[in-house]
């Protein structure tokens, strides 16, 4: 891919930090070896560093392209971590075009999304979450997953660790005096205090992990299984969802013998609707399968959205899935009206085929989503990665409580700490290797 | 005349000692050049040996056959386990030493080793040849002595200089004239240099202090070897006392800060957080009224007494008026001042992991030189220089290092030749990562193969070891498959979950707060074990579980520890690598991806990028 060989980091990039279109101001950001010397070549010169001043930018021929505000921030002090310029234009398509063609004539070439940012993490500059939201950033389809992936390239994760870091390293310390400086009449009490820090400390990450896994699932998607019977109307109930001929619709029973997914954006969280084959005794061998997809897939869904035809009665297999948490319609209510309750929960009742009651299920499907994957607040927690570190760290965290030994408490301590390291990547190459060779294209 | 020796240390002291005992065990033909003879073995400051994280170096070292633990039980006089409460992990043996039997026993033990010759000469320059590297050294009188390998152990000696008050002495230690000459050969080599400080508090004469005003601090009965060739400790053993400073004690130090070297802006260097001296504790912990202070004998026929706890560069009516505010001391004589000492030391970065001067082969630095403090640590050094020293000469090409996952010493030199020291660096049991199995109980369980296959270990201590270590392998394996019914030992009084699994001697002996008479009983052998077979099963019995617990990531670890980084790589053309790290890590030229790892200001992001570089290289070269 060209696009990807062009990773390289010796190769200076440039790109419109400021929207597109036509403004008052655009600013055209450039990092990189040649950063300098391009930055020279358009402004007659190297300006002062980190200071805005005014220049007059030329062409090679000379020509003036505008009248810009620069700035020049050498590495390693700047955003990426290597040389670094603003240009602050005059607005408008015009202006920007000729500019941005004046550093590709210099060797400059246009970035790639997120790649400054990448720049950044690869230069130190930033720390492994950090990285993690920018490729988050990239890859973001809704409004709420990219307000999380900015969080989390804000700092919000690293920051919150970070915190937790020095208090534990605190902790940590007084541990070791104790051990350390056995004769220099210290505070009796610092292994007391140790332990009392540690479960404190506990409690705090507990809290976070106890967020019902709603950061993962923005992330992710919140996965909906629609289960029912066949012929209930669930293929017919995702296409009116989706506004788009998805799965197949017929009436015969049996008809949609796979998993069927399509992708919704319900109120900013990525909501994954996967239909299923009917739950029933199976006719032929493939049937079977997709039956026995159909559970797998309802066991691992987020939530499941359980139809009923009022022309028939509610079918066992289909009542099984019916919990307070599972969304449950009566469909076809264009035909007869909805049950009052069907296992005990009142159904919304809709039909598929006249969009009556659709508005209400979306809104109900909405909320659950909302609800699953906290689109408003901030479940700092976004990956599997992140979950296991902080359960590690506080499992350990239990272990330097009960430690029956100060060095054990210690051991149990830095264990903790280093745990807490893998989640920013200050520990443990193989975690960084993971993001490395994932989003950042090295060792081709 | 001309002389010609496979190895020169030059420098009598902990270091110089340990470094020339080593390589003349390797069979080296070595010369101990010092100023001296009499001062050989010194012990400058704190008359005791060993300690918390120091008394495991103590070990190390003992376990390579060195000296320093031998000569410290042939003149211990108060000797303490300390940390007895903790586990075994973290247990310092520690004795104090009647200083005049230390320096005999070190001049004894250096005097009977084989292939070594002392000679009392200032070294006053050093010949370089065609390679830059070591050729001769040159004395003050006259003589040129071609050599095979350097080891300078000359601790302060680099533009040393004494404060007392306003005073100011150049000089190594009190009484001693810093070596100008080889300062100068020094400055020519082009090493680079920072500036350090320690202190020393005032010594007592013993007969002037009230001990039965004061608490008396007993050693251990019966005291502990530090060697493990030592039998017994035979000297008769001391009682130490144990005062305080008061808060008389503090408002005079207060009011006289301004004529304190320290204080009063006439040392630059930095001095350690550890030991700090007393002027430092009364200015950084303001709220503590006393301060403990431990006073130790400093011999048997030795009325000094060291107040371990006041180092001071205060003036001398000071520290006089000082000493009189504390518990017990109100007439006590003060024999010598306190001092504090600033000097430079060598950026022990510029050495190799062999502790050989890179830009000068053949050249080892150890001890004090090397921005340390401590006997241990000079000792540790010193030996690891020699071995070296020794093997260079012989035309080997090989290093003798020990890594962190196995000792102690590995952990003083790794972070010393990577990390540099900010202050006089010392050892502590919290630098190690292995810490539960880096014990002092085991340091020739994990040490002495490896000596006998450098040939620094006679064969005396390696048969006894062979036999050891063959016991603690059988004693371990049969405490890991002889077990009992969880009901047969509760008829035994060992109260434990009746689940009906059967428990190992280990698993019995994890049994936290178990009583060991309870577990003789469960299991009869056990009392047939010698007390150092024993305390190896307990250990494991203790840490085992722990460190399983700890396994994947420790074995992750070594991997990235373990990850050669050739000699030739240029790492200017890894990918990923900004310009800051590829200078950093050029400069330091890590041998491995561990030690790139902790070196200062290297990312972890440049880590990744490193490995990435490596495997590809790995890749290319399978
Ligand atoms: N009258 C009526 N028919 C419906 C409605 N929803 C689905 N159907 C019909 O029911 C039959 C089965 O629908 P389908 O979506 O394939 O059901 P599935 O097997 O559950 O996927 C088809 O003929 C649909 O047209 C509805 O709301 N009202
Ligand atoms: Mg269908």
């Amino acid at each position: 891919m060209a696009g990807r060989g062009a990773m390289n980091t010796a190769d200076t990039i440039f790109a419109l930090a400021s929207g597109g279109g036509r403004g008052a101001i655009a600013v055209l950001r450039m990092s990189g070896p040649a950063a300098g010397m391009a930055l020279a070549a358009l402004a007659g010169g190297l300006p002062k560093s980190r200071m805005a001043s005014l220049r007059r930018l030329r062409d090679e021929a000379g020509e003036v392209l505008d009248q810009a505000l620069v700035l020049w921030f050498p590495g390693p002090h700047s955003y990426t971590g290597e040389d670094s310029a603003e240009l602050h234009l005059h607005g408008g398509p015009a202006v920007v075009a000729a500019v941005a063609g004046a550093l590709a004539a210099l060797g400059a070439r246009p970035a790639e999304p997120g790649e400054f940012t990448r720049r950044a993490f690869l230069n130190g500059r930033m720390d492994l979450t950090a990285a993690e939201g920018v490729a988050d950033l990239v890859a973001a389809e809704t409004d709420a997953q990219r307000r999380q992936a900015l969080r989390q390239v804000d700092g919000a994760l690293a920051t919150l660790t970070g915190a937790w870091a020095g208090r534990l390293t605190r902790l940590l310390a007084h541990q070791e005096a104790a051990i350390e400086f056995a004769e220099d009449d210290l505070p009796t009490d610092l292994g007391d205090q140790a332990r009392a820090g540690a479960v404190a400390l506990r409690a705090e990450i507990e809290q976070h992990l106890a967020d019902g896994g709603r950061g993962e699932r923005l992330r992710e998607g919140v996965l909906v299984a629609i289960l029912g019977a066949p012929n209930a109307g669930k293929s017919s109930l995702l296409n009116a969802l989706v506004g788009r001929e998805a799965a197949i619709v017929s009436a015969r029973a049996g008809t949609t013998r796979d998993v069927v997914e399509v992708r919704l954006d319900l109120a900013g969280v990525p909501v994954t609707l996967a239909d299923t084959a009917g739950l029933r005794e199976a006719g032929d061998e493939i049937e079977q399968e997709g039956i026995r997809r159909a559970h797998r897939r309802a066991e691992e869904a987020d939530l499941v959205l359980a139809v009923f035809a009022t022309d028939a009665p509610p079918d066992a297999e289909t009542l099984a899935w019916v919990t307070p948490a599972a969304l449950v319609v009566a469909n076809k209510v264009d035909l007869r009206s909805a049950p009052a309750t069907i296992g005990g929960v009142v159904p919304l009742a809709i039909s598929a085929r006249s969009g009556e009651g659709l508005d209400a299920l979306r809104a109900a499907l909405s909320a659950a989503a909302v609800r699953l994957a906290g689109a408003g607040d901030a479940a700092l927690l976004t990956r599997p990665r992140h979950r296991a570190a902080l359960t590690e760290a506080s499992a350990w965290l239990a272990e330097a409580e009960a430690a029956a030994l100060p060095e054990l408490g210690s051991e149990a301590l830095r264990a903790a700490l280093r745990a807490l390291g893998r989640l920013t990547g200050q520990v443990g190459v193989e975690a960084i290797l993971d993001v490395v060779f994932r989003d950042f294209c090295i060792g081709k | 005349m001309n002389q010609m020796f496979d190895v020169i240390v030059i420098g009598g002291g902990h270091a110089g000692c340990e470094a020339a005992a080593g390589a003349a065990r390797c069979g080296a033909r070595t010369l101990l050049l010092t100023h001296k003879i009499e001062t050989i073995g010194e012990m400058s400051c704190n008359p005791a040996i060993g300690g918390v994280g120091k008394g495991h170096l103590v070990r190390e070292v003992d376990a390579l056959d060195g000296i320093m633990a031998r000569a410290a039980d042939a003149a211990a006089i108060h000797v303490k386990t300390l940390n007895r409460s903790k586990g075994p992990a973290v247990r310092g043996p520690r004795a104090q030493a009647d200083r005049k039997l230390y320096r005999a026993a070190i001049r004894g033990l250096l005097e009977a080793q084989p292939g070594l010759t002392i000679l009392a000469a200032a070294a006053e320059g050093i010949e370089t040849a065609a390679d830059g590297g070591i050729a001769a050294v040159l004395t003050g009188d006259g003589r040129r002595i071609a050599c095979g390998a350097l080891v300078v152990t000359t601790g302060t000696f680099l533009r040393g200089e004494i404060h007392i008050g306003e005073r100011r002495i150049p000089a190594g230690r009190v009484g001693d004239a810093p070596a100008v000459g080889l300062a100068l050969a020094f400055e020519r080599l082009g090493l680079p240099l920072a500036r350090l400080k320690t202190g020393t508090p005032p010594r007592l004469d013993g007969r002037t202090i009230a001990w039965d005003e004061l608490e008396a601090q007993p050693g251990d009965d019966p005291p502990e070897p530090l060697s493990w060739m030592t039998e017994r400790i035979t000297n008769r053993q001391v009682v130490c006392g144990i005062t305080s400073t008061t808060p008389a004690t503090h408002a005079l130090i207060r009011a006289n800060l301004h004529q304190s070297a320290v204080y009063g802006g006439r040392i630059q260097g930095v001095g350690p957080r550890y030991c700090p001296s007393i002027e430092d504790k009364v200015v950084r912990f303001a709220e503590r009224e006393r301060h403990q202070v431990f006073l130790e004998p400093e011999g048997l026929d030795d009325d000094t007494v060291y107040p371990n706890g006041i180092s001071t560069s205060l003036p001398e009516d000071v520290q006089a008026a000082m000493i009189a505010t504390m518990p017990g001391l109100r007439n006590a004589r003060i024999v010598r001042p306190g001092y504090a000492i600033e000097y430079d030391h060598v950026d022990p970065r510029a050495l190799s992991p062999a502790l050989e001067v890179r830009s000068v082969p053949r050249l080892f630095l150890a001890g004090q030189i090397n921005g340390t403090t401590g006997y241990e640590e000079a000792a540790a050094q010193g030996l690891m220089a020699g071995l070296n020293a020794a093997a260079r000469a012989s035309g080997g090409t090989a290093n003798r290092v020990l890594t962190r996952g196995e000792a102690y010493v590995g952990v003083l030199v790794d972070d010393l030749v990577l990390q540099g020291v900010s202050e006089p660096y010392r050892m502590l049991t919290a630098r190690a990562e292995h810490r539960l199995v880096l014990r002092a109980d085991n340091a020739g369980l994990r040490l002495t193969e490896t000596g006998i296959a450098w040939g620094c270990v006679g064969p005396e201590r390696a048969a006894r070891h062979q036999a050891f270590a063959a016991a603690v392998t059988d004693a371990l394996a049969r405490a890991r498959s002889d077990s009992a019914t969880p009901a047969a030992l509760a008829t035994g009084g060992i109260a434990m979950n009746q689940d009906g699994k059967r428990r190992s001697v280990l698993e019995v002996l994890a049994l936290p707060g178990i009583d060991p008479a309870l577990v003789d009983a469960a299991f009869p052998w056990l009392r047939d074990l010698a007390p150092a077979l024993r305390s190896q099963l307990e250990a494991e019995a203790l840490y085992a579980p722990y460190l399983r617990r700890q396994e994947a990531e420790m074995r992750l670890l070594e991997r990235e520890e373990r990850m050669h980084i050739p000699d030739n790589l240029d790492f200017t053309v890894v990918p990923g690598l900004s310009s800051e790290m590829r200078q950093r890590l050029s400069a330091a030229r890590p041998a491995t991806l561990g030690s790139a790892g902790r070196l200062p200001g290297i990312t972890p992001a440049a880590i990744a990028a490193l490995a990435v570089a490596l495997r590809r290289e790995g890749a290319r070269s399978t």
